[in-house]
């Protein structure tokens, strides 16, 4: 039985026909009762139960998903990994996922294919300029890596950018952040799993929790499709699925739910090195090693659950690219899905405690960067009971303090 | 592309249409009365119900404000009708 | 027809696919594998090919990964394999096929950890992809695209759909019919087969004429490739490469789906060699194109080949025909030698001599559509297949794609389809199963393109990835250019095997659009350079590209920047009167007897105690408290009022306007009318304006007394408005947007004796920071509030409900170190506009500078920025930190020329 993953151990096992590996994870019918349970088996969901394990040492965790692992935005974003904020608390808390990532695959013993080949934020005129300035100096000044590139230095970097005299919005440069770049989004969830597995957490899966257990007004417990599945500390990460659980709470959060496509074009040979999004086309997009161009854009402006794809903004999102790059025109979209997004009031999460549960929901279009911290901030929160300092300031009680951390406010746009 | 009746000018499409807020909620006043976890909830707080739905729409080319019934799991528009007297049901 | 493939001259004939000529050439190997880089061939003759993706380069245009088999081949083409370091033929990385048990499914989330990914990751990335693009390449002529309606929507002009469109024409339906060939018949015309004594080619072209006949339309070459929500189809309309498809949007009140079925593979032992051919596509090469897959043709089939070797043999080929799937023998191995395929062998131990197999292992009905629209399947035992669920009441399937295979029980079944009804489920002779087997010791191939064997499958199921979905994202089967058309069934078998359950416990992927790959160009139509977002544009533009102006965009609007130099314009306005295009500037009429309570409403500041024909600064707040907009707010009378906003936010407080119109005030006692477009605005600014005004002779009193500052008259259709963004004496003069030239020729004109100069924005830009006047977005954030620019009265002493008034008291609103506006004084050259204020050698952002310039007027450097708590801190030096570099700045107040505002009258 082969267990380690190596460059050795798959040279051995080729020898053998492949025949010597384990499961990643087992599957595991949920008990009656565990230290912690943790709802929702996306990336939060199994890094928290990772971190759980891991680094508060919990022996008794279970994670119970309602389909399969992954299945969720976490296996259908478009895989950019960046810490690029403006405000400190944003940065404290995506650079410490972007940090967590750094040293992922190694302490998982799993190629998550993170590949820091940087991002580019395109500015389109002075005054974005101006405001591109202004968001490197606030990187700068919270710690993360950040440059102001030229418009030469933004055509080195991607030359199948539009450069051309006739494009609608001509490039004047961008801030670059080296150390973002792209993972494989699928491998993220699988590693973790994996992981938690191996320190004895019990992964539930096609486990829905359709109601919660009270004892004495206090939440003690889930009903599942499993059974009813007890524990003292239950924690929430279930993205679309938040306000939908939550009111069986009888809690409304401050969140709408709303369709994000993401779109694949035919595979091609590498052309595009880096990653690029331009806030004025509305669209970003990178190569994948696979070679297909992943891209993206705004979410859908009809609320919904829906997790497919709409016209009106995939039409716009494909427009964008093209005047991005116009050499992409020759190219044909392979796939194009959608997730369900749960989206604040400031585009910012919320992590902490929400009645007797601890939930992280409102990740909104950029949960899979943040799905280290995530996990390892409401591992803490479930096993401390209170906030680590760098999630403190995402707790919902900022809602009536008025301490939103709004970043589109940074480049002055009222919500 | 969805399209969307609007009480005023029939079926047109989703492009036309601005998602305005969920029904039910009401501006609390006067300001110096109105608490703070009151006035979040007011701001911030929705259903965000997955399932059938009552929603203010605007057609913008004709700016009406209308209330819209429909699925958010199927897309499905179940009913409209105007908030103005006499309107077109 | 000349065309080159991988170098190689080669002819063809017209009417041939890419894939057509290639096998009439008998060019064998089309293609490499993606991952093993093994010689492949055609499978298919349509959109299930997985193999022959090639570059095409026409009129040097390229484009990349074309499929063969759909692509209609054109004189001159020069088409080139992908996947290859030299040619499909010789292609030295076949090496890697032989350390393929080293590299299996997913080997690469084991490997590559040490000593880091970013050492292997570039060499992975090369190899990987298909087709090279040429990224100097400007974009492919803009696609055309149109919106159509149907009361019905056939898609697939085979037996079944030709006849459902035709007797719903007839029975007086809308109707259009639509099929990706470009001759209708379908699956007919493939395997040649006559009808009521007519060739299929006949009989469907007599069809179509008397379903035009009706009143029918038909578009052929055209795919429906994507299904939407309420009735909307999406539809690609082939048209001569490289063009891109045309995009038609089609909303139907009901579709028919006669999309017909594919042909799946029989996973044998190195099925992918080239030479083995699905039947179905022998039998197309042969009846569509007279070409002839083979000369010695072994058919290998779970069902009744015989017509279909019959119409091989009669082509003059020698055909053997081999009953294949369960309780037959097995292929233990295929022949190939030198590039060829050479025969096979059975388990029981005959050996057939061929060059060409073609396999059939049954059909898999066509139901993407259908799933796109969110409709289930059914899994249907007798012919191993899944077919819609009738769940969806607006689409009914017929035909091949419902697993109804007889042509005349999918017409028949057409006829009660085309009167909306439901046909009944027609059971059919239990197919012959032909499922991979597990633990065969060789390669049997599942994806072909992804190169995804059942050793694959296995190992998945072995590590436990074995939801469907887990299945296709840990071997990519399925993801390839054909999203598992072929490969999906075969691969959920395998999968159905390994856990033994019944395949419809394993359930499918997700069936996303597109049905095939379309072109990013037919998505994005028109909406490219000028037409992508178009600019707004000055009616006056041809007057100041005229008068030389650069003309730049603001806000969304194409404005003269800048006429002759910048700070010459700013010391004209200030010495003596320039003349600046403030067009785009708001003008938002609210109406009725309401509006003064309204106007309450809306502002942050008191405004219902205007006096007719003056004006008003104040700010538009969101309900969060949020500075929105900023502007002035005129009452022109007793009822009307116009609300003079940000010229990039007039729809956005137009609309604003609206929603509280009637979410808070009777509707029919307060309307809004946005008459920007109806308007021009030509501003007259500086201490000779007046003068100016004079000699124009509008015919009112400019006196202060008549006409003091924040004042506003109508008069022969103009409004003039006193009011100024530059500190010095100025008129706003409105006029219907037609005679606008006439009147700024008669300015400019009049203007030579008073030393009137043309200023563009950038001008303007600079002036109003002179004087600590904001541009809203620019010198306020998302989390600016009036207080936070020193505009503190309303916010403690307005009694009446204001928009955003309780957001202005949370706890958050009220901290003493929020973000304020205040100047900044420095030595040397302007500040950078971005740079962030801190305590000196201190990393903590205190806020930002906001504007920055020189300024011509005081001769140093000006800033405004936004600075915690920085109303209170009058005097305190700090730094300012741009990219590394540090310098030193005092905060002071925001405005620096004429603080006690003499010049407005002067």
């Amino acid at each position: 039985m082969t267990r380690h993953y190596s460059a050795l151990s798959v040279l051995k096992e080729g020898l053998t026909g492949q025949k010597g590996w384990t499961p990643a994870w087992r599957h595991a019918t949920p008990q009656r009762d565990y230290d912690a349970i943790v709802i929702g088996g996306g990336g939060h969901g199994l890094a928290t139960a990772y971190y759980l394990a891991k680094s508060y040492g919990l022996k008794r965790v279970a994670l119970v998903e309602k389909g399969w692992l992954g299945g969720g935005n976490t296996g259908r974003n478009t895989t950019v990994i960046r810490s690029n904020y403006f405000y400190p608390e944003s940065a404290a808390l995506f650079d410490m996922s972007l940090k967590l990532y750094e040293g992922l695959s190694r302490e998982l013993n799993y190629n998550l294919m993170f590949s820091q080949r940087g991002m580019m934020v395109l500015a389109h005129s002075e005054g974005e300029m101006e405001i591109a300035a202004r968001s490197t100096n606030a990187m700068r000044l919270n710690g993360v890596d950040a440059e102001l590139l030229t418009r030469a230095e933004v055509q080195k970097r991607a030359p199948i950018l539009n450069f051309s005299a006739e494009a609608r919005f001509p490039i004047w440069g961008a801030v670059n952040q080296p150390r973002a770049g792209t993972a494989r989004h699928d491998a993220v969830a699988w590693a973790y799993a994996r992981a938690a597995n191996a320190l004895g957490v019990d992964i539930c899966e096609t486990c829905e929790v359709t109601g919660f257990v009270r004892e004495a007004g206090r939440v003690v417990g889930v009903e599942t499709t499993k059974g009813e599945v007890r524990a003292a500390r239950i924690g929430m990460a279930v993205a679309g699925q938040s306000s939908h659980l939550m009111t069986m709470l009888g809690s409304a959060l401050p969140l709408r739910t709303y369709t994000l496509q993401a779109f694949v074009s035919e595979p091609v040979k590498p052309i595009m090195d880096t990653v690029a999004f331009s806030p004025k086309t509305g669209t970003y997009f990178s190569q994948s090693d696979k070679g297909e161009m992943v891209f993206g854009g705004a979410l859908d402006r009809v609320p919904g659950f829906t997790q497919r794809g709409n016209p009106p903004m995939m039409e716009a999102v494909i427009a964008g690219l093209l005047e991005m790059a116009p050499s992409l025109s020759h190219l044909r979209m392979l796939r194009h899905w959608a997730g369900a997004v749960d989206v604040t009031p400031d585009s910012s999460p919320i992590i902490g405690p929400v009645g007797d549960v601890m939930i992280s929901c409102g990740w909104g279009t950029g949960g899979f960067k943040a799905i280290p911290a995530g996990g390892a901030l409401l591992a803490h929160l479930l096993a401390k009971d209170e906030h680590h300092p760098v999630s403190r300031p995402f707790d919902i009680s900022r809602f009536a303090t008025g301490a939103l951390i709004d970043e589109g406010a940074a480049s002055g746009i009222a919500h | 592309m969805q399209s969307f009746p609007c009480p005023f000018c029939g079926p047109r499409p989703e492009p036309e249409f601005l998602f305005v807020t969920e029904m039910g909620k009401t501006r609390p006043e006067p300001a110096a009365e109105v608490s703070a976890p009151v006035w979040a909830a007011y701001l911030h707080d929705v259903k965000n119900i997955k399932g059938e739905v009552a929603e203010v729409w605007q057609h913008l080319p004709c700016g009406q404000l209308y209330l819209m019934r429909r699925d958010t799991t199927t897309m499905a528009v179940l009913g409209v009708q105007s908030f103005r007297k006499g309107g077109a049901a | 027809m000349n065309f080159t493939f991988d170098g190689m001259d080669l002819t063809g004939r017209p009417g041939d696919t890419i894939a057509a000529a290639l096998l009439r050439a008998q060019v064998r190997i089309v293609n490499r594998s993606f991952k093993y880089h093994r010689p492949r061939g055609l499978w298919g003759a349509w959109v299930e090919e997985p193999n022959a993706i090639l570059d095409v380069t026409l009129n040097g245009v390229r484009t990349p990964n074309c499929r063969a088999t759909t692509t209609p081949l054109a004189a001159g083409m020069a088409i080139e394999s992908v996947n290859t370091a030299l040619t499909a033929r010789r292609d030295p990385l076949a090496v890697l096929d032989r350390f393929a048990r080293f590299i299996p499914a997913a080997f690469y989330y084991k490997t590559f950890l040490w000593p880091s990914w970013h050492l292997f990751e570039p060499t992975i990335r090369k190899m990987a992809g298909l087709g090279r693009m040429d990224g100097t390449q400007d974009f492919v002529p803009a696609a055309p695209q149109r919106h159509e309606t149907a009361e019905l929507l056939v898609i697939g002009a085979g037996p079944a759909g030709l006849e459902a469109a035709l007797a719903a024409a007839r029975a007086g339906l809308d109707v259009v019919l639509i099929d990706d060939r470009d001759t209708p018949g379908g699956s007919l015309i493939d395997r040649a087969e006559r009808l009521e004594g007519q060739s299929p080619a006949d009989w469907a072209a007599a069809l179509i004429s008397a379903f035009r006949a009706a009143g029918g339309r038909y578009l052929p070459a055209t795919t429906a490739f994507g299904a939407y929500d309420h009735g909307l189809f999406l539809l690609a309309q082939r048209r001569d490469h490289p063009a891109a498809p045309a995009l038609i949007r089609l909303r139907a009140d009901r579709a028919i789906l006669a999309t017909g079925a594919i042909e799946r593979p029989l996973t044998f032992v190195d099925n992918d060699r080239p030479g083995i051919l699905s039947l179905h596509a022998g039998q197309a090469y042969l009846n569509r194109y007279g070409v002839l897959a083979g000369q010695r043709i072994a058919i290998l089939s779970t069902g009744d080949a015989q017509t279909a070797a019959a119409q091989f043999r009669a082509a003059g080929a020698a055909v053997e025909v081999i009953e294949a799937g369960e309780g037959r023998a097995e292929v233990e191995a295929v022949h190939w030698s030198a590039r060829h395929l050479r025969g096979l062998s059975l388990s029981d131990g005959r050996r057939i001599d061929c060059d060409t197999i073609l396999a059939s292992g049954g059909w898999t009905p066509a139901v993407h559509l259908h799933c796109q629209t969110g409709g289930k399947l059914d899994w249907r035992e007798d012919i191993q297949a899944f077919v819609p669920r009738a769940d969806r009441p607006q689409i009914l399937t017929i035909g091949a794609a419902a697993g109804t295979f007889a042509t005349d029980e999918a017409r028949s079944d057409a006829l009660i389809a085309a009167r909306g009804d439901r046909p009944a489920l027609r059971a059919q002779d239990p197919v012959r199963k032909a499922w991979p087997q597990l633990g065969q010791p060789r390669r049997a191939w599942v994806d072909f393109q992804n190169d995804v064997t059942v050793k694959d499958v296995e190992l998945a199921g072995r590590e436990n990835m074995r939801a469907v979905e887990h299945l296709k994202r840990y071997t990519t089967l399925g993801m390839a250019n054909d999203q598992g058309k072929i490969s999906n069934m075969p691969g959920l078998a395998t999968m159905a095997a390994i856990r033994q359950v019944p395949i419809p416990e394993i359930g499918t992927t997700t069936f996303r659009p597109p049905f095939d790959p379309v072109s990013l160009a037919t998505l994005a139509g028109p909406k490219r350079e000028a037409l992508f977002a178009p600019p707004k544009r000055l009616v006056l533009e041809p007057l100041h590209r005229a008068a030389g102006a650069l003309m730049r965009e603001y806000g969304g609007w194409l404005r003269p920047a800048v006429y002759t130099d910048v700070e010459a314009e700013v010391s004209a306005a200030r010495d003596h009167v320039t003349l600046f295009d403030g067009s785009p500037l708001g003008k938002i009429d609210v109406y009725g007897p309401d509006a003064a309570r309204f106007m309450d409403f809306i502002y942050y500041n008191t405004m219902g105690n205007l006096k007719p024909g003056r004006a008003r600064y104040g700010f538009l707040l969101t309900e969060g408290g949020i500075i929105f907009d900023d502007g002035i707010l005129f009452r022109q009378s007793e009822h009307h009022f116009s609300v003079s906003c940000s010229s990039s936010h007039v729809d956005q407080v137009a609309n604003m306007l609206d929603l509280w119109r009637q979410d808070q005030f009777d509707p029919d006692r307060v309307f809004i009318q946005d008459a920007t477009p109806h308007w021009a605005t030509l501003t007259l600014a500086g201490p000779k304006a007046r003068a100016l005004m004079a000699r124009l002779d509008f015919g009112i009193p400019l006196d202060d007394a008549s006409m003091p500052h924040l004042s506003v008259v109508q008069k022969d259709g103009m409004r003039i408005a006193r009011v100024s963004f530059t500190g010095d004496c100025s008129y706003e003069i409105s006029v219907p947007a037609r005679a606008a030239a006439a009147l700024w020729q008669r300015i400019v004109t009049t203007g030579r004796d008073f030393g009137l100069a043309l200023q563009g924005v950038e001008a303007l830009a600079i002036l109003r920071m002179e004087k600590g006047l904001i541009f809203v977005g620019k010198d306020t954030d998302g989390t600016t509030m009036p207080h936070d620019l020193g505009f503190a009265a309303p916010r403690e002493k307005k009694p009446v409900e204001f928009v955003g008034k309780r957001s202005l008291f949370t706890e958050t609103a009220s901290r003493p170190d929020r973000l304020q506006l205040v100047g900044l004084a420095c030595q040397g050259a302007p500040l950078p506009v971005g740079g962030h204020a801190t305590a000196p050698g201190q990393p903590a952002s205190q806020g930002y500078v906001t504007s920055s310039a020189h300024s011509p007027t005081l001769g140093k450097p000006i800033a405004l920025a936004l600075i915690a708590g920085g109303l209170g801190r009058m005097g305190e030096e700090v730094e300012v930190y741009h990219l590394g570099q540090r310098r030193r700045a005092t905060i002071c107040p925001g405005c620096f020329v004429d603080p006690e505002w003499e010049r407005l009258n002067a």
